[in-house]
């Protein structure tokens, strides 16, 4: 038996001119989440198109469970779940019709249809609105609906593409609390983003793609450790006291932060023990803050340390 | 790990029938949600059935009452061919456009399912159509003066023109990049398919370029014979024409959009 939940080999695939995917290599082993990272026009959803057998790669080996995608896509439609960009669910139908018509479609009887839709509503916290037309719903809801629908023949490996963008911070949340109960549950994930946070949040594995091209890969760890962990970002609310606090940063993270961003300061900290100490030091030496934050890279910054360039597309996705 | 796929229910052979039904009853769904569609495909009819039936019915046929059985099966023939002419596309474009389809072509069920469903959706409401159509006529004074099966074949026809016919609109609708250019394309088609046509005056009376146009029409045909089922007279080859024209447009269309709606890129 493969141990492979997917696995792609030298994947080319061409639109006319444009190479989407020139040559990537990736695999998830069995029950584990890869985050594909990379910015707008990477190549990320080119490569869950291919492992989703919506598109036909050029060259390459694609598997998925164990099976050749390009020589039995009918085989592999049976093992695998697609949440793409854009949520796929019919408006006008109520979620639990839009749950039940994707069991008929996978040849349940009516009453297991509903059952399983009875079940995924519930796991997705959706049973109060379940009669409701999806045109109500939130972008949280939709999206949990989109899971909920691509959850229904319960798939072995599941591609979710970009699925928090458009949520609010509390969406994003409950999304991130369903695909790591997803992982629990044994099912392989590819999940793609254009946030470090989010890869570094739900993945096991995290592949960098830039035009087209795996830039790096590794674990949430490694790829911290290559381009830089956290970061202690602080403007004190009163300009006077930047020169103390810089010092306390200094003192406590062992070296001189970074200001050359105005009225502001940055700098690396090694996990959030030095962060509290920070705030802390900062709050006994009355200085009051005006902005704070502790955070990943950007994916500027990840592509600044990894290509030496800035991500080359990062407007808002078409 | 082991997996437990969904047992199947019924023979796989029957598979896509099954699937395409669940998918017509999606599309049924969303109708009664969303009924624009449907309503076009019986108003404008029943618009240009009142507006020709005023404006020529004493100068064509001398009275209403005889004019009226000659518009009828013509506008029978508009209902079946409208209601489906563009609901169809644009609904399957919709679906391309939005991800739908993209969800579909990832599950286990035949890539011809979500056409059929679509188009099997529409022959329902091409017979709700034809039936609100019946019964207006019925109040404006029109008779059915052929037998009850000459009737049901009229509008059997009519049904299984638009049916063939709407192949073309899904084929454009999979090709074309935006619902409303499926719209667009469906309406300039609409004025001389529909319109350019014995729908409103016999063939022999119409001016010499339209009548040139009107003679290939295959429209003219089902017409033809739609008005001479219903009003009992001989329909000379005009039933053969209409089985022929629908056959041709579905042999020729159901395969391309099949094809195109399939490939993948
Ligand atoms: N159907 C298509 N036709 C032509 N070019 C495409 C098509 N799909 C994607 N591309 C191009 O391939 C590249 C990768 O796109 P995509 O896989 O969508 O990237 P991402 O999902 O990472 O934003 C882009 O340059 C995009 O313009
Ligand atoms: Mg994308």
């Amino acid at each position: 038996m493969d141990d492979n939940g997917f696995e792609v080999n030298e994947l080319i695939k061409r639109f006319g001119r444009t190479t989407a995917v020139g040559g990537v290599t990736l695999a998830a082993p069995r029950g584990r989440v890869l985050g594909l990272l990379g910015p707008n026009g990477a190549g990320k959803t080119t490569v869950v198109r291919v492992l989703a057998t919506l598109l036909r790669p050029d060259a390459g080996e694609v598997r998925v469970a164990g099976i050749d995608v390009r020589r039995d896509p009918g085989r592999a439609r049976r093992r695998i779940a697609l949440s793409g960009q854009h949520t796929s669910v019919d408006d006008e139908l109520s979620g639990r019709s839009n749950l039940v018509m994707i069991g008929r479609l996978l040849d349940l009887g009516r009453r297991d249809a509903r059952r399983r839709a009875d079940e995924l509503l519930s796991r997705f916290g959706l049973d109060d609105a379940a009669d409701r037309p999806v045109a109500t719903y939130s972008g949280g809801m939709r999206r949990r609906l989109d899971l909920a629908a691509a959850l229904v023949g319960r798939p072995e490996v599941v591609f979710l593409d970009e699925p928090s963008v458009g949520l609010d911070p509390g969406g994003r949340e409950e999304l991130w609390q369903m695909i790591r109960g997803l992982a629990r549950d044994g099912v392989t994930v590819l999940l793609t983003t254009q946030y470090l946070e989010e890869a570094d949040a739900l993945a096991d594995e995290i592949t960098v793609l830039d035009h087209g091209r795996v830039i790096a890969s590794g674990t949430p760890a490694d790829l911290k450790r290559e381009v830089g962990g956290h970061t202690i970002a602080l403007r004190p609310a009163d300009a006077a006291d930047l020169d103390r606090a810089a010092a306390i940063v200094a003192r406590v993270t062992g070296r001189e932060p970074d200001r050359s961003r105005r009225h502001g300061l940055v700098a690396p900290v090694a996990g959030d023990a030095e962060f509290f100490e920070i705030t802390a030091r900062l709050h006994g030496s009355g200085i009051d803050v005006g902005e704070l934050a502790f955070r990943l890279p950007s994916l500027d910054e990840v592509f600044l340390s990894l290509t030496g360039a800035p991500a080359t597309d990062t407007e808002e996705a078409a | 790990m082991t997996t437990t796929f969904p047992r199947t229910t019924g023979p796989r052979r029957l598979a896509t029938l099954r699937h395409s039904a669940v998918l017509a009853r999606r599309s049924l769904a969303k109708t009664t949600r969303n009924p624009g569609p449907v309503v076009n495909g019986v108003v404008t009819p029943a618009l240009f059935m009142v507006l020709f039936l005023y404006l020529f019915g004493r100068p064509v046929a001398g009275t209403t009452a005889d004019y009226l059985q000659y518009l009828f099966p013509g506008i029978l023939v508009m209902g079946a061919g409208l209601a489906g002419m563009i609901s169809t596309g644009s609904a399957i474009n919709l679906d391309l456009k939005n991800g739908v389809t993209d969800r579909f072509r990832s599950l286990p069920i035949s890539r011809t399912a979500p056409l059929l469903g679509s188009v099997m959706a529409d022959i329902l409401r091409y017979t709700v159509a034809v039936a609100v159509l019946f019964g207006l006529g019925a109040l404006l004074g029109f008779r059915v003066r052929g037998g009850v099966l000459d009737a049901l074949g009229a509008a059997g026809l009519a049904i299984l023109f638009g049916f063939c016919l709407s192949w073309v609109t899904v084929y454009i609708g999979v090709l074309v990049k935006s619902a409303d250019a499926v719209l667009a394309v469906g309406f300039v088609a609409f004025l001389p398919l529909q319109l350019g046509s014995s729908l409103a005056a016999p063939i022999e009376t119409l001016p010499g370029w339209l009548r040139a146009w009107a003679d290939v029409n295959p429209v003219t045909h089902v017409m033809d014979a739609c008005r001479a089922l219903l009003n009992g007279t001989a329909p000379a080859g005009s039933v053969g024409l209409t089985l022929l024209w629908s056959a041709a447009l579905f042999a020729v269309f159901c395969p391309l959009a099949v094809r195109a709606y399939g490939r993948q890129e």
